[in-house]
């Protein structure tokens, strides 16, 4: 008990264990069926990847035992929600966590009676009292323990006007013991009352080197051998969202090693082929991607020339992508990507050909038929290409 | 009698005759105790059902084809009743939530909330979860798919997913990141051919090369459909040569008779006739987006190069108000009109 009252030592304990806090081993269940996600979701703030200016604030909060209410904003695959988890363990250590972070997701029931009920009686709570005797001093000294619990409310942005604005007046009536973070992707569906009440924690796309990085370690630690390029492909693919590139690897990872152990029954002759590795290929089959020849072939299809129609090679080309069962939105993403940073192509053309792409997104997200709408697009480009 | 395609279906992986790589794939992941959720797509045609039976056959053993139809009641936070069908063996469940409509979600959640939480009662399984496939995966409400999220990654010890759909772009990322995207390309005309003779000798059929050939272009590479055209040339005709025409389905017939009347004739007197036709084939279940679309295709090929362009920009148009809107014969009957107009201002050599 004497560790509770006397701050200023466990403080500084903290202080000096603040570097030193990753020895917490973590039993790493050798669980094959864990997803890796999960699995190497970094344990303390400085593991984090990226992000250096949040980490450092929040790492400064962390010493001074005192938090304010949090607004975590980005895209998705960036940390957020699992900066707020390192730093919930960070501070409360794994006996504490349970009673006093409550973590509420989308797929939680989160209307406006949950809201009233279950978040007011979490933050109405008396605190729950930290380990008591010898081992309770020790703990003491690990973890700062402040005397407050935390609520997160991840995919803070799908919650309902009404349910946040039940929220205004409970974070302010608690605040004593209770603080707030609200994870979202869009800052801007926070209704403005909320946003002001916390500061706000802008998290940025990942880089590429720093998501290579990130890829590389855990496929190390997996034994998972990556062929060349395959990191590239796999940043490129998950447009800087770690957790997609994370899940890929796996998936990936997966696909290759089942292939090599059920060959190894088959016919254990082949042991000169190079042991199986995970290629730029397979992550792009994985994720879905295109071949560039494709869509080299429709961009050439749809060239204009001097004679005969663009018509025939196009609705070829066009069967073959829908029959080969392409996703359309993956046809324009690619096809977007090639158009637009072509130099030959003026940019007043340019500008009409991003109307088009635009409107056939939205036919597509309706649900218009994909074979139409591919080829109303590549006609339409087609012919704004040849005008002028 | 069963159909020639339901009775020469594959029943296990190695009888698959395309893609080879996949079929291996597929029985690599079956064999390797760690199967993770699937989603499949691809082609109507292309043989991705098939294709999961074979795989549900390598990871379970012959006891998934022992199935029963259980009619199941739920029931919606509005107390209202919804009977749901499912398919279902010992090992896997099969469900279509789109019969349901809107309320696909309360199905999803309290059928897959079943499954998980029991566990597998045969000691002899060979794996230890259950597996459900989902049919029409992309006609899934937000909700339903929502819902799905949370379920896929608590309960994936109990239970996995296979979700078949003709295509990812209406499923949510979410989704499309938990799970192994399998793509199932169409058949090429060749292998649509070497199925169409493989069919045909075992029925004791006469090999005509030429006609097969001919067969598997019409179809457009769906092997369904080649196998149903395939099976309609043999019943019809006792002397089968070369060229024995083809007889396409009524449908298909009616519309290009449709077409071969708006290309002869562009008056409101003959968009009245049509539009009776449009009724006949709407009150046949024929879905309006494909009546667009067969039409279209069979327009565009009376046209000229120029006109080509324009023709598909205003199918596409319309295409996209069949799906927004409430009343098909609106926008077929405007797609008509349309049509008649261009071509109109196209023999007048006016601009359009």
């Amino acid at each position: 008990m004497a560790s509770f009252f006397d701050i200023r030592a466990r403080k500084a304990a903290a202080a000096a264990n603040a570097g030193s806090s990753k020895a917490p081993a973590s039993k790493q269940e050798n669980n094959r069926l864990q997803p890796w996600v999960e699995k190497y979701r970094p344990k303390t703030l400085s593991d984090v990847t990226a992000q250096d200016h949040t980490i450092t604030v929040l790492q400064r909060t962390l010493q001074a035992s005192n938090l304010p209410h949090m607004l975590f904003y980005g895209p998705p695959g960036t940390g957020k929600t699992s900066t707020i988890l390192a730093l919930a363990k960070e501070l409360y250590g794994p006996e504490l966590i349970h009673s006093r972070v409550l973590e509420l997701n989308a797929s939680d029931e989160r209307g406006i009676s949950i809201v009233r009920e279950k978040v007011k009686d979490f933050a109405r709570q008396q605190l729950s009292n930290p380990p008591s005797g010898p081992a309770g001093i020790e703990y003491g000294k690990r973890y700062p323990m402040p005397p407050f619990k935390i609520i997160i409310l991840d995919e803070a942005d799908s919650m309902t006007q009404d349910a946040q604005s039940a929220l205004r007046r409970t974070m302010e009536t608690y605040s004593k013991i209770t603080r707030f973070c609200l994870v979202c992707n869009y800052v801007t569906r926070i209704i403005d009352p909320l946003a002001s009440r916390c500061s706000k924690f802008r998290f940025k796309s990942l880089d590429k080197s720093n998501a290579g990085q990130r890829l590389e370690e855990i496929a190390k630690l997996e034994g998972v051998p990556l062929g060349e390029g395959a990191v590239d492909a796999l940043v490129k693919c998950s447009d800087g969202d770690l957790r997609k590139a994370i899940t890929f690897l796996q998936s990936a990872a997966r696909l290759v090693g089942a292939l090599s152990s059920g060959k190894k029954d088959a016919d254990a002759m082949d042991v000169d082929e190079p042991a199986n590795e995970v290629t730029k290929e397979t992550v792009e089959e994985i994720a879905g991607t295109i071949p560039d020849d494709t869509i080299d072939a429709l961009l050439k299809a749809i060239q204009p020339r001097k004679n005969g129609s663009v018509y025939a090679p196009t609705a070829e080309t066009v069967q073959n992508i829908v029959a080969d069962g392409w996703s359309a939105t993956q046809v324009l993403t690619q096809l977007y990507d090639k158009v637009i940073y072509d130099e030959k192509i003026a940019d007043l053309k340019k500008g009409k050909i991003a109307m088009v792409f635009s409107e056939t997104d939205k036919r597509l997200v309706d649900g218009a038929d994909e074979h139409l709408a591919i080829l109303d697009l590549v006609l339409r480009i087609s012919s704004i290409l040849s005008s002028g | 009698m069963a159909l020639l395609v339901d009775k020469h279906r594959p029943r296990s992986l190695d009888a698959l005759s395309y893609h080879p790589d996949l079929s291996e794939r597929l029985k690599a992941l079956a064999q390797s105790g760690d199967f993770p959720h699937l989603l499949v797509y691809g082609p109507s045609g292309a043989g991705k059902k098939t294709r999961i039976v074979a795989t549900l056959k390598e990871l379970y053993g012959p006891g998934v084809e022992k199935i029963k139809i259980d009619s199941r009641i739920f029931q919606t936070t509005s107390n209202r009743k919804l009977e749901f069908n499912i398919v279902a063996s010992v090992y896997h469940l099969e469900i279509t939530p789109s019969d349901v409509g809107n309320y696909d979600r309360v199905v999803i959640q309290d059928l897959l909330k079943e499954v998980a939480q029991t566990q597998q009662v045969d000691a002899n399984a060979k794996q230890r979860f259950k597996v459900v496939v989902v049919n029409e995966a992309d006609s899934l409400s937000r909700d339903a798919q929502a819902a799905l999220r949370r379920t896929m990654e608590k309960y994936s010890p109990n239970l996995r997913l296979i979700l078949l759909a003709n295509s990812t772009a209406n499923i949510i990322a979410p989704i499309r990141s938990r799970t192994l995207l399998v793509r199932v390309a169409a058949p090429s005309e060749e292998e649509i051919c070497k199925v169409l003779t493989k069919v045909g000798k075992m029925e004791k059929f006469k090999e005509v090369e030429g006609l097969n050939k001919r067969i598997a272009k019409e179809s457009g590479r769906n092997l369904r459909k080649a196998l149903l055209m395939f099976e309609a040339v043999y019943a019809q005709n006792d002397n089968i040569n070369e060229r024995t025409p083809i007889p396409p389905p009524d449908w298909e017939a009616l519309i290009a008779q449709i077409a071969d009347e708006i290309i002869a004739e562009r008056t409101p007197a003959r968009l009245l006739q049509v539009r009776a036709k449009y009724y006949d084939l709407l009150s046949h279940c024929i879905p309006a987006t494909m009546v667009l679309k067969t039409l279209t295709f069979k327009l565009i090929v009376k046209v000229d190069d120029e006109l080509k362009g324009e023709v598909v920009k205003w199918s596409a148009y319309y295409e996209h108000r069949i799906r927004m809107g409430s009343k098909v014969i609106f926008h077929l009957e405007a797609f008509t009109a349309k049509f008649m107009g261009i071509y109109e201002r196209h023999l007048m050599g006016m601009e359009f």
